[in-house]
C-alpha cells in the first residue's frame, strides 16, 4: 500500500498497521485494567477522571501516585526492551543475539549489584546498571570487531561475556552482606513494584530520543540483513548504520534495565512475536516496541494478581507468558 | 578513446595481512561484457570487490566516471554501479516483488519511499528476468535458478549502467547457468556494461566481449577471447594441457583438455 502526497510517498503494510493498532488497543486495555483493579478497586470512569486530575482524592492517590507510575514504567520499559531486542536480533541475524544473551543485561546486573553493595540509592543502582550495560557493550563490540562486526562473532563473544559476567554476579552475591544480597536478588529478577514517576521519566526521555533514531535506521538495517556486500552495493553505509543502531540498542537496554532490573525474555520474545504477527520480512521496530510494552504490562498484571496477595516479580511471568506464546507461534510456523 | 567509466590503477589489494595483488591495473571497456577468469585464489573476486568498492585498496585507486570511487557518496555510486554478490541472505518470508523492490533503495529517501519510477523499474526488472509471474511467491520456496533470476532482477531494478556479478552461475545446474548467462548477454545487448567473474573458461569465451585472464594476482592477458585464448595461455594460467577448437555453435574458442595418457602396464597374455 502506497500513500503519495505530491513528490512524497510512503509505503505502508496494511497488516503491520493493523497489528500495531491492535497492540495499542490491548496496551490501553491492560493499562486501565492494571490501574483499576487490585486490593482497592477503582471504577473505570473514576480512573479516567483521576488521570485527567478530576477524581476524588483517594482515587487520585491510588491512581496517580501508586498504580499509574508502575503501569507507565512497565509500558515504557517494555517498549525499550522490545526495540532494543529488535535492533540486536536484526544486526546479528539471530534471535540469540538478544541483549539478554550477549551479556548486556548481565553487564547491567553487575553494575547494579556493585551499586547495591556500595550501599547506593535507587538512583545509584540505576546508574550502575546503565554504566554496566554500556561498558559491557563497548567491550563486546570491541572484541568482536574484525573488519567490521559480523553477527555470529558478536553472538559468540557476547555469549562468552554473558557467562563470565553471570559468574562474576554470583561471586558478588555470595560475598555480599545478606541484606545487600537480598536487595540485589530482588532487583535481579526484574520487578516493577514500587516504581514511581522518577523511574518512568528517564525511560520516557530515552524513548523520545531513541525511537526516532530506530525508525531512521530500520530501512538500512533491513538491507544489511541481506548481507554486508548486498547492502553496500545498494549504497548503505553499513558500519555507520551499525554503529548508530548498536548505540541506540545499548542505551535502550541499559535505560530499561536501570528502571526495572534485567527482566528476561521481553527483548527476545517481543521482536519474534511481532515479526510473526506482522509477517513482515525484516526488522519491525514499531511493532516490536509495542509488543514489548504489551508483553511487560500484561505480565506485570498477571504477576500482581495471579497469587494475590503474594506478588511475583514480573521477570518470572515474562519468561512464562512470552515463552509459552512464542512456542505456540513457532509450532504454528511448521505447518 | 576516452577513459573508460570504470578502471583500477596500481591497486594493492589485501585482506588484513594477506596481500592478494600488487600493482594491478585494469580498465573495463564501456558497454562491454567483460569476464574475469583465472584459477582459484588468483584474486579475481577480490578485484571485482575492489571495483565495486566493497574492498578499499591498500594502494592505488578505483575510478568511476573520472572520480575516485571511495570519494563519491555511496548512494550516488549505487545509482551508477550495481553488484550481485556471491552470496546474499534471503530475508525470511520475503516475496519476490518485495525483494526486487529493495533494489530501488539507492533511488529512495525517507520521504520518497515508492515513486512511480520505482514501480516502473521493478516491473521492468521482473519482466526482463522473467520472474513477473512469481511476484507473490516467497523467495525461500523457489528453485536455485529462479532465485538467482530474482537476485538479478533486484540488481536490475537498481537501474545502473554498470553491473558487476560475482560468480553468478556457481551452485546452478548447467541449464540454469546458460539461462543466467543468456540473460546477462541480453542485458549487455540492451546497452549495459557487464562485468562477471566466471569459473568456466568455455562459457567465458562464449559470452565475453572482453576477457581478463588472471593468475596469482596479476593480469596475464586481456582482450577479445578469440584473439587471446591459446593452448599456451591455458597451460600457463591453469597448468592444463589442452587443445583449442572452435565452438561449433558460436565459433568462439573452446578448450578441450588433453586426455590423460594412462601409464599402465600392458596386460600379459
Amino acid at each position: 500500500m502506497t500513500v503519495r502526497v505530491g513528490p512524497w510517498s510512503v509505503r505502508l503494510a496494511p497488516r503491520s498497521l493493523l497489528v500495531c493498532a491492535a497492540l495499542v488497543a490491548i496496551g490501553c486495555g491492560v493499562a486501565v485494567a492494571a490501574i483499576a483493579t487490585g486490593e482497592f478497586t477503582v471504577s473505570v470512569p473514576d480512573v479516567l477522571d483521576a488521570l485527567f486530575g478530576q477524581g476524588t482524592p483517594v482515587a487520585e492517590l491510588i491512581v496517580s501516585k501508586l498504580r499509574a507510575p508502575r503501569v507507565v514504567t512497565g509500558l515504557l520499559v517494555g517498549a525499550a526492551f522490545g526495540a532494543g531486542g529488535a535492533i540486536f536480533q536484526s544486526l546479528t541475524k539471530n534471535p540469540l543475539g538478544s541483549p539478554d544473551f550477549i551479556g548486556f543485561s548481565a553487564g547491567a546486573s553487575t553494575g547494579g549489584i556493585v551499586a547495591v553493595i556500595a550501599g547506593g540509592s535507587a538512583m545509584t543502582i540505576a546508574g550502575g546498571a546503565l554504566a554496566g550495560c554500556v561498558v559491557t557493550a563497548v567491550l563486546v563490540y570491541a572484541l568482536a570487531f574484525r573488519r567490521g562486526v559480523q553477527g555470529y562473532r558478536l553472538v559468540l563473544v557476547g555469549i562468552g561475556a554473558n557467562t563470565l559476567l553471570l559468574a562474576v554476579n554470583n561471586y558478588l552475591l555470595t560475598r555480599a552482606d545478606i541484606n545487600d544480597a537480598a536487595t540485589a536478588g530482588a532487583w535481579l529478577t526484574g520487578s516493577l513494584s514500587g516504581r514511581g514517576w522518577e523511574h518512568a521519566i528517564p525511560v520516557a526521555v530515552a524513548l523520545a530520543v531513541l525511537l526516532p533514531v530506530c525508525a531512521l535506521v530500520a530501512r538500512p538495517m533491513r538491507m544489511i540483513e541481506m548481507g554486508d556486500d548486498a547492502a553496500k552495493a545498494m549504497g548503505v553505509k553499513v558500519e555507520a548504520v551499525r554503529a548508530v543502531a548498536v548505540t541506540a540498542g545499548v542505551l535502550l537496554t541499559g535505560v530499561a534495565t536501570a528502571a526495572a532490573g534485567p527482566v528476561v525474555f521481553v527483548a527476545l520474545a517481543a521482536p519474534q512475536i511481532a515479526r510473526r504477527l506482522t509477517r513482515s520480512p525484516g526488522v519491525t521496530m514499531g511493532a516490536s516496541a509495542l509488543m514489548g510494552a504489551v508483553l511487560l504490562t500484561a505480565s506485570d498484571l498477571v504477576a500482581q494478581r495471579l497469587l494475590a496477595p503474594t506478588q511475583l516479580p514480573v521477570g518470572v511471568v515474562t519468561a512464562a507468558v512470552g515463552g509459552t506464546y512464542l512456542a505456540l507461534l513457532l509450532r504454528k510456523d511448521r505447518h | 578513446m576516452d577513459a573508460p567509466r570504470l578502471s583500477g590503477t596500481d591497486l594493492t589489494l589485501a585482506y588484513d595481512q594477506r596481500v592478494v595483488a600488487t600493482d594491478l591495473s585494469v580498465a573495463i571497456p564501456d558497454e562491454s561484457f567483460t569476464v574475469i577468469i583465472g584459477p582459484n585464489a588468483c584474486g579475481k573476486s577480490t578485484l571485482l570487490r575492489a571495483l565495486a568498492r566493497m574492498l578499499r585498496p591498500r594502494k592505488g585507486a578505483v575510478h568511476l566516471d573520472g572520480s575516485v570511487i571511495t570519494s563519491l557518496p555511496s548512494k550516488e555510486v549505487a545509482r551508477r554501479l550495481g553488484l550481485l554478490p556471491q552470496s546474499s541472505i534471503v530475508p525470511d518470508g520475503i516475496s519476490v516483488a518485495d525483494l526486487v523492490a529493495r533494489g530501488r533503495y539507492p533511488h529512495q529517501r525517507l520521504m520518497r519511499q515508492w515513486s512511480r519510477a520505482d514501480e516502473a523499474a521493478v516491473t521492468e526488472a521482473m519482466r526482463a528476468t522473467d520472474v513477473a509471474e512469481l511476484a507473490d511467491r516467497i523467495v525461500d520456496e523457489l528453485s536455485g535458478g529462479q532465485r538467482q533470476r530474482v537476485w538479478l532482477a533486484m540488481a536490475l531494478a537498481q537501474e545502473t549502467p554498470i553491473l558487476l556479478l560475482d560468480e553468478p552461475t556457481t551452485f546452478l545446474d548447467i541449464s540454469h547457468q546458460i539461462e543466467v548467462l543468456d540473460l546477462c548477454a541480453d542485458l549487455h545487448e540492451a546497452g549495459r556494461t557487464m562485468v562477471a567473474v566466471l569459473h568456466d573458461l568455455n562459457q567465458a569465451c562464449r559470452y565475453a566481449t572482453h576477457l581478463i585472464v588472471m593468475r596469482a594476482g596479476e593480469v596475464v592477458a586481456e582482450g577479445v577471447p578469440a584473439e587471446i585464448v591459446t593452448s599456451e595461455l591455458v597451460r600457463r594460467v591453469f597448468d592444463l594441457r589442452c587443445e583449442i577448437i572452435q565452438d561449433p555453435q558460436t565459433g568462439t574458442p573452446m578448450i578441450v583438455p588433453e586426455a590423460r595418457r594412462r601409464v599402465t602396464a600392458p596386460a600379459l597374455g
